[in-house]
């Protein structure tokens, strides 16, 4: 049995995680914004077998709320051994065009946020010299474009500091997992089209349970993504621009 | 692209002017001005999963477990939750879903609207015996129902086809069993005389039976075909890993792969085809045979394909059923699918439920356009003669005045709508007056 601590728990990735999890008897504690939701997914994972399940309603927007939620969840569960990070939204990109507050508030949820939770379970799982971090970020990520220009630069820093992260924490035997799934056929994605690309959110929770089983460093889910982000960036700039997807 | 929204047999497609994805439990309905439709896992065959210029409310987020008690069976559930997902909970723990139909992955919610049944009929009846109460979701307010509170609306929305209001969560009554194995027996039969002294023999000693029959055959042949009978066994075998189905069909060919001209030899090489008689196989593969082949609907090509099943009553099945089967060897256009299955003696409780005493047969038919539909007119006629019925969930094209034959208390029904609710289904069947015969 794992401690698992779930930020975000109430997106259809994390669920898809927490049902995988609870599924094995692991220990749980999601937080999360909608707390109806929260409720629901707790009682659906302890059918499932999870060997307990704890909820905090959290805004991630406000940074003063984290280190209560963290506490309680080690609090909670008398420990903490897998933490992931799942929170984000993907703003409609022709009106973050129009409006910077709409694009900070944006960049603060996907990147500003992320990266506070990041920091202080980093320092806790630095103190207690285990545990596995685990971030979703995106391939969005990897190279910026004009359809999410914001989204894709929030992730790109959360990738960077995850790695940077890894860098640091390897050492004291902290595991950092950067996870990178492509489309996923979720309420977040409701108003894109569905084509053979999009994969559903068991897939990619199935690949993120294993990554973390596996310890892997960085995840693209489904791995076809690596080689074609691998392409994606080694197109010049002077190309690219002129480029639409 | 065409919508993901479609049905399982890709005829018709009226496409929903709007989309509502539900993930919440409590929700409110949304206030659209046009009807809505609950819609699970598409897998109804015609247009009784579709609402055409309308709203759809996509269950399959409501997917979520509330409460199970072990030691009762007694199963609380959110109705986008699949069978699948409760096969995988329960028959780890010795229990299972008293009743099930051909395939695993539809609703518990569209299981109850269709009042859905399964190859134990004869012993269970159909799904919504075992659903002890589910919340409905109305227009004007959120019931609560059972076989005691809001009696009417709860025999309303069993085979209610989703017009009584949305289903949000549902109370189910599993049953033990032994293991997740089936011993399970395969008889050829020469004929329709051999078949239902089969059935009759079976209904005691087995739980499950079900038979396929060669619906091409003819002459001699007529009415061959294989019953196959089962029930769960204690066994030692360890369980049999249940994945997701092994092999899909990838895209949709251009012409139909299946129910061509090569169908007649195909069915006699499967009749023919040596087989254990006795076998001990996983549930799914007795159960759900066609799970193992995810998509299969795409074999029949762009156009699609159409389900005929109709229930014959028992006192003059026989000759209503090889009047049947006479006009489509006649016509020469049958599939491979044609499943064959004696009910029990329960009727739905259903004011639109389906299932009642009698023989019920189902076949698929390749979309040809006019010909296949006259045809499937042609069935009609004589099940109406026979004082039988058309299944709902796998109609496309049935006539109101059909409808209404096979259907008596459809107007008693029609009182329990939710008037914010509608489907392709219902308009085409409601419309014109219907009463010219």
């Amino acid at each position: 049995m794992r401690r698992i601590l779930i930020i975000g728990a109430t997106s259809a990735i994390a669920e898809a995680c927490s049902r995988l999890w609870a599924e094995r008897g692991d220990r749980l504690f999601l937080a999360g914004r909608n707390e109806a939701r929260l409720t629901a997914i707790a009682d659906d994972l302890r059918v499932r077998g999870a060997a307990g399940v704890d909820t905090a309603t959290v805004n991630v927007d406000d940074i003063d709320m984290h280190a209560a939620v963290i506490a309680a969840a080690h609090d909670m569960m008398g420990g903490l051994d897998i933490a992931l990070i799942a929170h984000g939204v993907l703003p409609d990109q022709e009106r973050c065009n129009q409006d910077t507050g709409l694009t900070l508030r944006a960049f603060h949820t996907n990147a500003t946020a992320t990266i506070a939770l990041m920091h202080r379970l980093a320092l806790r799982f630095e103190a207690q010299g285990a545990g596995v971090l685990a971030v979703i970020s995106s391939i969005a990520g990897d190279r910026g474009r004009a359809m999410n220009t914001v989204y894709g630069a929030a992730k790109s820093a959360i990738t960077t500091y995850a790695s940077a992260l890894r860098q640091r924490l390897w050492r004291c035997g902290v595991h950092v997992l950067t996870i990178k799934p492509g489309f996923v056929d979720t309420p977040m994605t409701a108003g894109m089209r569905r084509n053979a690309l999009f994969s559903t959110p068991h897939t990619v929770a199935w690949g993120i349970v294993r990554a973390i089983d596996r310890r892997r460093n960085v995840v693209y889910l489904p791995w076809f993504w690596r080689p074609v982000m691998a392409v994606i960036r080694l197109i010049p700039e002077v190309l690219f621009r002129r480029m639409r997807f | 692209m065409s919508s993901p929204y479609r049905s399982w047999g890709r005829y018709p497609d009226h496409p929903p002017a709007q989309v509502v994805v539900l993930r919440d439990r409590p929700v409110e309905l949304p206030s659209a001005p046009a009807p809505m439709l609950a819609y699970g896992l598409g897998r109804s065959y015609g247009d009784s999963c579709q609402n055409g210029g309308g709203t759809l409310l996509v269950t399959r987020g409501l997917d979520r477990f509330i409460a199970f008690d072990p030691e009762r069976g007694v199963l609380r559930c959110e109705s986008g939750v699949s069978l699948d997902a409760i096969l995988q909970l329960a028959v780890p723990q010795g229990w299972f879903l008293p009743v099930v139909p051909g395939t695993r992955f539809v609703t518990v919610g569209g299981a109850i609207a269709n009042d859905v049944h399964g190859k134990n009929h004869h012993r269970a009846g159909s799904f919504s015996r075992h659903v002890l109460a589910f919340e409905l979701l109305r227009s004007d307010g959120r019931l609560q129902c059972s076989r005691t509170e809001n009696a009417a609306l709860f025999a309303a929305t069993i085979g209610g086809l989703g017009l009584t209001g949305l289903i949000t969560r549902v109370d189910l009554q599993l049953e033990r069993v032994p293991g997740p194995w089936m011993q399970v027996e395969t008889l050829r039969f020469a004929g329709l005389e051999e078949f239902f002294a089969l059935s009759a023999a079976s209904a005691r000693s087995h739980a499950y039976s079900v038979a396929w029959i060669d619906c091409l055959a003819r002459d001699r042949a007529f009415g061959r075909g294989l019953f196959t009978r089962a029930d769960f066994i204690a066994t030692d075998r360890p369980s049999p890993r249940m994945r997701g189905p092994a092999l899909p069909v990838p895209f949709t060919p251009p012409l139909p792969l299946v129910g061509g001209p090569g169908t007649r030899w195909f069915n006699r090489a499967w009749y023919y085809w040596p087989r254990r008689q006795i076998d001990v196989q996983p549930y799914a593969r007795f159960l759900f045979p066609l799970d193992g082949l995810s998509h299969w609907n795409r074999l029949y090509g762009p156009r699609g394909f159409l389900q005929h099943q109709c229930v014959l009553p028992p006192e003059c099945d026989r000759e209503a059923l090889s009047e049947i089967l006479s006009a489509i060897v006649h016509a020469g256009t049958g599939s491979f699918l044609a499943v064959l299955k004696r009910f029990g003696d329960f009727t739905s409780e259903g004011l639109l439920g389906f299932p009642r005493p009698g023989t019920t047969l189902a076949l698929d038919f390749p979309n040809r356009g006019a010909g296949t539909l006259d045809l499937l007119a042609r069935l009609d006629d004589i099940v109406a003669a026979a004082g039988g019925a058309v299944y709902p969930a796998k109609d496309a094209r049935m006539s109101s005045t059909h409808f209404r034959r096979f259907f008596p208390r459809w107007r008693e029904f029609s009182q329990h709508i939710d008037p914010a609710f509608s489907s392709s289904f219902w308009r085409r069947v409601t419309a014109g007056d219907g009463e010219a015969d």
